[in-house]
């Protein structure tokens, strides 16, 4: 006891960094601490996790931020002005809606795909890889000739097709989507697998009586997991450029709703003289799509399985 | 003296290997069993095969006197029959804690005094609780098969199989090691089935021991008929002289 009160409390850094953690949450926060060192010694990683964090903000807060309303123009006074106007700082458009308060509004759409693209697409692909890789023998057959099948549609045409079926509108969109982005992940969490299927450390869970499920969910899964999450950031620019190619050609989000590609679309009649409408959306689009590839190649530096070993 | 595993006529062919080719060996409960043999002998995939990880063809296990059947295996077998592997730096899941590592059998058999066991075992192999919370790269590789044999002992099975325990440490680690292996035998009257390419670890910890070749068991003896050299088989006589004559090498250096 002498010794605790002799030495000096640690500083915060000290405690997350230390070699010997002392409880469950302490080991877990040093791992975390020491994550985040490696994502943010990548400046333009951490410049992408800002203009997504950015990205959050906005879509939170949009009915403050947005000085006007997405969907209701001034069809009188305010069509097609040019950006920089009195209080229209990125223009309007043909109805006279101010596009900066539509690109705020859109964000929340956008941030939607995004999000629920990932949350149906990504779980699929890591369970049926995962599961895949595992067992082998005929279900990986089966498995993966199903993966292969989905994997032979071009995307977009396939999204085309499922939004035609079902009808345009962005539900639709996100479903299209996430039903042709799955695949990749599945054949990136079956190459994992198939690496850790064999390791010793797999091997000693089985002679611990797990069960396979239990192998697969508590100890494949969570290895796959870090390539998985790069993965689908770096797809998520290529979502959202679906969702916007989508909504371009009339298949996602329907007039009025601020989606970025339909509002892509409705600019083009008037690219020539009225650059802005179509213009300000896209780079609204690059920004984010932008954003996403940034934090994707940083979380790859970060939590690539390889180096964190040391 | 009761026969604690029992294997006859053992095959295990991968494609178009034959790994082990009709292997029998007998071993009594309480003996340390030695598996000696060059690599691709056999010794290892005989081990694995006791444990259902390699693909059994022809010939019977039994354990405890329950005969095993193909790679599947009961809650009873894993609690009477644990593993320690060769590479400690495989064996341990590099994402979980020591913690985690030593739980999850514990979970797996519904033992509910975790917290008590996790610091016995711990204590057991010389860590103390200080390692509890580590993650595996923050050990050395001896620190890492002390960890390995605590996640084996933690079940209290009856025998274990050890796979080359101590191939991958070097050599003053090699002894640690190998001493707190003695230790528990002696502590638990565990039964040991240990494979090693090193004559010197296996006449040091084993009493009685087979020599594989090619899949095959080619002799069976004593460690004190091997340490007099009463060696009926050529093929032993040349891994004795080979081990020797490597040790005065390492000696002169």
């Amino acid at each position: 006891m002498s010794l605790a009160t002799e030495t000096r409390p640690l500083t915060r850094r000290e405690w997350l960094l230390s070699d010997r953690p002392q409880s469950r949450l302490q080991a877990r926060l040093g791992r975390a601490y020491m994550t985040w060192r490696r994502f943010s010694a990548n400046r333009l990683a951490v410049v992408g996790l800002l203009i997504l964090l950015g990205l959050c903000f906005v879509a939170a807060f949009a009915d403050l931020l947005a000085p006007h309303s997405p969907v209701i123009g001034n069809l009188a006074g305010a069509r097609l002005l040019s950006p920089g106007s009195e209080g229209y700082l990125l223009g309007t458009d043909d109805q006279g809606r101010d596009i900066l308060s539509r690109l705020i509004h859109g964000s929340r759409l956008t941030l939607a795909v995004v999000v629920l693209v990932a949350v149906i697409a990504a779980p699929v692909g890591l369970i049926v890889g995962a599961v895949a890789g595992y067992a082998g023998g005929w279900i990986d057959a089966i498995l993966m000739r199903i993966t292969d099948i989905f994997l032979a549609f071009p995307k977009l045409v396939l999204a085309l097709a499922f939004v035609a079926a079902l009808g345009p509108g962005i539900e639709n969109a996100v479903i299209a989507i996430a039903i042709t982005s799955w695949p990749p992940y599945a054949r990136i969490a079956r190459a994992e697998t198939l690496t850790l299927r064999n390791s010793d450390y797999i091997a000693a869970v089985r002679l611990m009586g797990a069960s396979p499920a239990r192998i697969v969910f508590r100890h494949v899964i969570p290895m796959c997991m870090s390539s998985l999450i790069v993965r689908v950031t770096l797809d998520m620019a290529g979502i959202i450029l679906t969702a916007a190619g989508l909504g371009f050609l009339g298949l996602g989000a329907q007039p009025p709703l601020p989606e970025w590609g339909a509002m892509i679309a409705s600019g083009r009649r008037f690219i020539l003289d009225q650059w802005w409408v179509a213009t300000m959306p896209g780079i609204a689009i690059l920004i984010v799509s932008l954003g996403f590839n940034l934090l994707g190649d940083g979380l790859r530096d970060a939590l690539d399985p390889r180096e964190s070993g040391q | 003296m009761t026969v604690a595993v029992s294997v006859e006529n053992l095959s295990v062919v991968y494609d178009d290997f034959r790994a082990l080719d009709a292997a029998s060996v007998q071993v009594e409960a309480g003996e340390s069993f030695g598996l000696v043999g060059e690599s691709g002998s056999g010794k290892s995939t005989l081990l694995r095969a006791i444990a259902g990880l390699a693909p059994v063809s022809e010939g019977t296990i039994r354990v405890q006197g329950r005969e095993l059947r193909g790679a599947r295996r009961d809650k009873a077998f894993y609690r009477a029959v644990q593993m320690v592997f060769q590479d400690p730096y495989g064996s341990l899941h590099p994402r979980q804690t020591i913690d985690r590592q030593l739980m999850e059998p514990l979970a797996i058999h519904g033992i509910s005094d975790g917290e008590r066991r996790i610091l016995k075992a711990l204590d057991e192999v010389g860590l103390g609780s200080g390692f509890r919370f580590r993650y595996p790269h923050q050990l050395s590789g001896g620190q890492r098969q002390r960890v390995a044999v605590a996640r084996a002992l933690i079940l209290e099975p009856s025998i274990l199989l050890l796979d080359e325990p101590t191939s991958a440490l070097d050599a003053s680690v090699q002894a640690e090691v190998l001493n707190l292996l003695e230790q528990v035998r002696r502590d638990r009257k565990l039964t040991f089935v240990m494979v090693s390419h090193d004559l010197g670890v296996v006449t040091h910890m084993c009493d009685r021991l087979a020599v594989m070749q090619e899949g095959r068991v080619v002799e069976r003896l004593t460690s004190a008929d091997l340490v007099a050299g009463r060696i009926a088989e050529d093929y032993t006589r040349n891994l004795m002289v080979a081990s020797k004559g490597f040790r005065r090498v390492a000696e002169t250096a």
